[in-house]
């Protein structure tokens, strides 16, 4: 089966030239994360994502979780797996010090993250899901549920879970239906069905916390009557070990198309007595709460198609690199070559490899704006880190999964037939990409959210500054000699100019005809991402240049990001202009015909 | 009881090395670098010791460049208590090596000295039986199994052909082979914590020692390209070619 080794050279060029880790160390709370040490860990951080869960991803994907009355067993090597990802304090790498977390910043996590997700991300979910629990408590939770769960979720000792969906709630929460009886005595007795819950049940852990969104008896109707609960799979004894178990059972696991490994649960509360649960924070602001955390969620989730991009390339690169058919195109009679001599190959591994980069560029700096946004000391600076990571978490969320399943596809395709045989295991990759644009909001709802949200309700204020951030580079590749720097400039400037037109459409669109303005919103959402993914590799260009030019060495690497950054203009940037289009005059057509003519 | 752990930094053992084009050696610049396979497992055997109660202290040593600081701070993070880096830019033989963790042996007294039975890079398979000799220690080598106990070690070899049981006398050298322990993961509070454990640099000058290379590398090639195989016809033609053309019969 393919393996999987961290891209560490390009991680450490995105995080010290692009993101400036050195920035993210200097600010309070942040000093740890000097560059040797974040080196030291992404070089261990890699040899356990090889060593340990990259080669579990296939077993996973083949064996699936299992479930057998009510208990799930995940599939073979993944316990052994996971306690030793727990023992070896992985889970606690972005959580509080004060509950045994190691502190370190969004930055870091965010590489580190990214490794998880490459090697295997069905396995990836369970730390995941975990630290969304973990935040909630230590956000809105009371200091007793604080002590009494967080020490032992940070540890990986046990593990946590989201409970928002049910069959009539899906994307529109506000039709939540199940319900938390209180008990007078401080708890509150559950009812109900919640499902698409990941890792909802397992057996890599002795208890489960389950945070649900329920509504109490007097309620109000809608968003503003639904409140989150902390449920234990096993009610807590006094010394805080597991006792009892609660009532919330796993009635059943999904049949999915991809992250077969990751126990997809059906969970019933209640229908034994009633589940037994605490209320975290205040009644009726639960759907609040979850929104505090969405930022965190969508992120992670926009980190998995850029994962799974990276890992569907490593295999086809090593395919193409292995597989001799044909000759050299134009070379008659020549001896057999290796497919990556073939030119549609190459521009497939180039499109792959450009975007990959691009993407990871921009996550990592939008990871990089979070600690600024939570750490800085000046509050302006705060406050236009918090904003420019408000418009880009649903860019990273919607742009980094749409492509994903293409760069996975694309992996296939370099396979030719092979690709379509399962157990070549690049298919693999298509289907784990497939969930990432669906769950944690569809890319829809990162595109209302952006158009409308982050856009139209502010007039466009933080989209032009970044625009005008965009313009400035486009002025530095304008001084760069050189062929490259040329043909970069021409694209990103045509690309910047398109996403100028696309912006002021919306922001003049969007309070007067909110439908024609929403049929743009995702070809909007991808033109700036594949704008502000330009803009990044034009400033990893301009470093690179300066990198060659001082002389240091690594002239393959700097070279290589050049070359990268320009088929990224020509191939990828070049698409701007038509997604304007689309975002500009595209809605007639969507919205004319009845639904009879459909 | 103390244990000294000298670690090399090396190529990594996933990389392709490509011969210079001028044929004076392979070229590592900006090559992925590793700790050395075998010192890893030194490191983790120490360790082990330590945590059976059995050693109080792991000291690891790396000779070079500055950038073997990196493969300190890997010792460390699996458990090694401190870090000696000698430092030098010179291109650093086995008697060179071994005359430096003589004058470390001298300065730390360690009860037992656990290295890599060779380095991938050059493997010379040198440093820990010179170091033996220079210092009047007894070694054991190749070791696939070690125990250690009041003043002397009982190391389980493997040889041609089988297991070799040898106990030796403390101070003594001990070189590790591939089956003798499977090294951790570090885990990350170890990691954070190997930033913050002591770790000097010296120069040989400091311990008097010339390391000057002896050897004269004189030409380093590519092995030669396996040529394409021939189909035989039956048994008794492949064992002609063998006979007449191989030469193997």
């Amino acid at each position: 089966m393919s393996s999987y080794s961290a891209p560490i050279r390009d991680m450490q060029f995105v995080l010290r030239e692009l993101a400036d880790l050195d920035a993210v160390a200097a600010l309070p709370g942040c000093e740890d994360a000097s560059s040797d040490l974040v080196d030291a860990i992404l070089e261990e951080a890699n040899k356990f994502a090889s060593g340990v869960i990259a080669p579990l991803n296939w077993i996973g994907d083949q064996e699936g979780a299992t479930w057998d009355n009510g208990e799930v067993r995940t599939a073979t090597g993944w316990k052994e797996a996971y306690t030793q990802f727990a023992e070896a304090g992985w889970t606690a790498l972005a959580c509080e010090p004060e509950f045994g977390g190691q502190g370190l910043p969004k930055l870091v996590s965010t590489a580190v993250m990214e490794m998880w997700k490459s090697a295997n991300m069905a396995f990836s979910l369970c730390p995941m899901l975990t630290n969304g629990a973990i935040e909630s408590i230590k956000l809105r939770g009371t200091d007793e549920q604080k002590a009494l769960y967080l020490p032992k979720m940070v540890s990986g000792e046990w593990t946590g879970t989201m409970n928002l969906t049910e069959p009539s709630a899906g994307s529109d929460l506000a039709a939540v239906r199940t319900r938390a009886v209180p008990q007078g005595d401080g708890t509150y007795k559950i009812f109900g069905q919640k499902i698409f819950i990941t890792y909802g049940e397992h057996d890599l852990t002795d208890n489960i916390i389950h945070l649900v969104l329920a509504r109490l008896p007097d309620a109000p109707e809608g968003v503003k009557g639904i409140s989150l609960f902390v449920v234990p799979k096993f009610l807590l004894k006094a010394d805080g070990t597991s006792g009892e178990r609660n009532d919330v059972h796993c009635v059943s696991i999904e049949h999915k198309l991809g992250i077969h490994a990751s126990p997809t649960a059906v969970l019933a509360f209640g229908d034994k007595g009633g589940a037994i649960g605490t209320l975290v924070g205040e009644a009726n602001r639960g759907l609040e709460y979850m929104f505090i955390m969405m930022n965190e969620a969508r992120f992670a989730v926009g980190m998995e198609g850029l994962a799974l991009s990276e890992r569907a390339y490593q295999q086809a690169l090593a395919y193409a690199k292995d597989r001799i058919q044909g000759t050299e195109a134009g070379v008659r009679g020549g001896p057999k070559v290796s497919i990556i001599h073939h030119p549609d190959v190459r521009r497939m591994l180039m499109s792959m490899k450009s975007q990959i980069e691009a993407q990871r560029a921009l996550a990592y700096v939008v990871g990089a704006a979070t600690d600024m946004a939570h750490h800085h000391p000046d509050e302006s600076v705060r406050a236009q880190s918090q904003a420019f990571m408000d418009l880009m978490i649903p860019v990273v969320k919607g742009w980094l999964t749409e492509a994903s399943i293409d760069i996975t596809s694309t992996g296939v395709q370099v396979h030719g037939g092979m690709g379509f045989i399962e157990e070549t295991g690049a298919a693999q990759h298509l289907r784990d990409a497939r969930i990432t644009s669906i769950y944690e909001g569809t890319t829809a709802i990162q595109a209302n959210d952006l158009i409308g949200r982050k856009i139209a309700r502010e007039g466009g204020r933080t989209v032009k500054l970044v625009i005008a951030e965009m313009r400035r580079v486009e002025a530095q590749l304008s001084e760069a000699a050189g062929e490259e720097f040329s043909a970069i400039r021409k694209s990103l400037s045509a690309a910047v100019t398109a996403l100028e037109e696309a912006v002021a459409y919306i922001v003049a669109t969007y309070g007067n005809d909110i439908k024609s303005a929403s049929v743009g919103s995702v070809p909007f959402l991808k033109l700036l991402g594949i704008v502000a993914g330009g803009w990044q590799m034009g400033r990893a260009a301009l470093v690179s240049a300066r990198r060659l030019a001082e002389g240091g060495g690594d002239a393959s690497f700097y070279t290589a990001k050049i070359v990268t950054a320009r088929f990224y203009a020509d191939h990828i940037l070049a698409q701007a202009p038509g997604l304007a289009y689309s975002v500009v005059s595209g809605a007639a057509g969507a919205l004319a015909l009845t639904e009879d003519q459909f | 009881m103390k244990i000294l752990v000298p670690v090399k930094r090396v190529v990594d053992y996933n990389v392709k090395v490509r011969v210079k084009s001028d044929g004076t050696g392979v070229d590592i610049a900006n090559v992925k670098m590793s700790m050395n396979p075998f010192d890893e497992i030194a490191v983790e055997e120490a360790v082990r010791l330590k945590e059976a109660g059995v050693a109080t202290e792991v000291v690891a040593v790396s000779c070079g460049v500055g950038a073997c600081q990196e493969t300190l701070r890997t010792a460390m993070a699996i458990g090694a208590d401190r870090g000696i880096l000698v430092e030098t830019d010179a291109e650093l033989q086995p008697l060179a090596v071994a005359k430096l963790l003589k004058a470390l042996c001298d300065k730390e007294q360690p009860q037992v000295v656990i290295c890599g039975k060779q380095a991938i890079d050059d493997d010379a398979n040198q440093t820990g039986q010179m170091l033996s000799a220079l210092m009047g220690w007894p070694q054991a080598t190749f070791a696939s199994k070690v125990a250690v106990s009041a003043g002397k070690a009982t190391v389980t070899r493997e040889i041609d052909g089988g297991l070799e049981t040898l106990e030796i006398a403390l101070p003594a050298v001990v070189t590790t082979d591939l089956r003798l322990n499977e090294p951790r993961y570090a885990t990350l509070p170890n990691i954070m914590k190997a930033k913050k454990k002591p770790l000097e640099t010296i120069k040989p000058a400091d311990l008097g020692v010339d390391v000057t290379p002896r050897l004269t590398t004189l030409k380093v090639v590519e092995p030669p390209k396996r040529s394409a195989g021939v189909m035989v016809a039956d048994v008794a033609q492949l064992v002609l070619k063998l006979k007449n053309e191989a030469k193997v019969l």
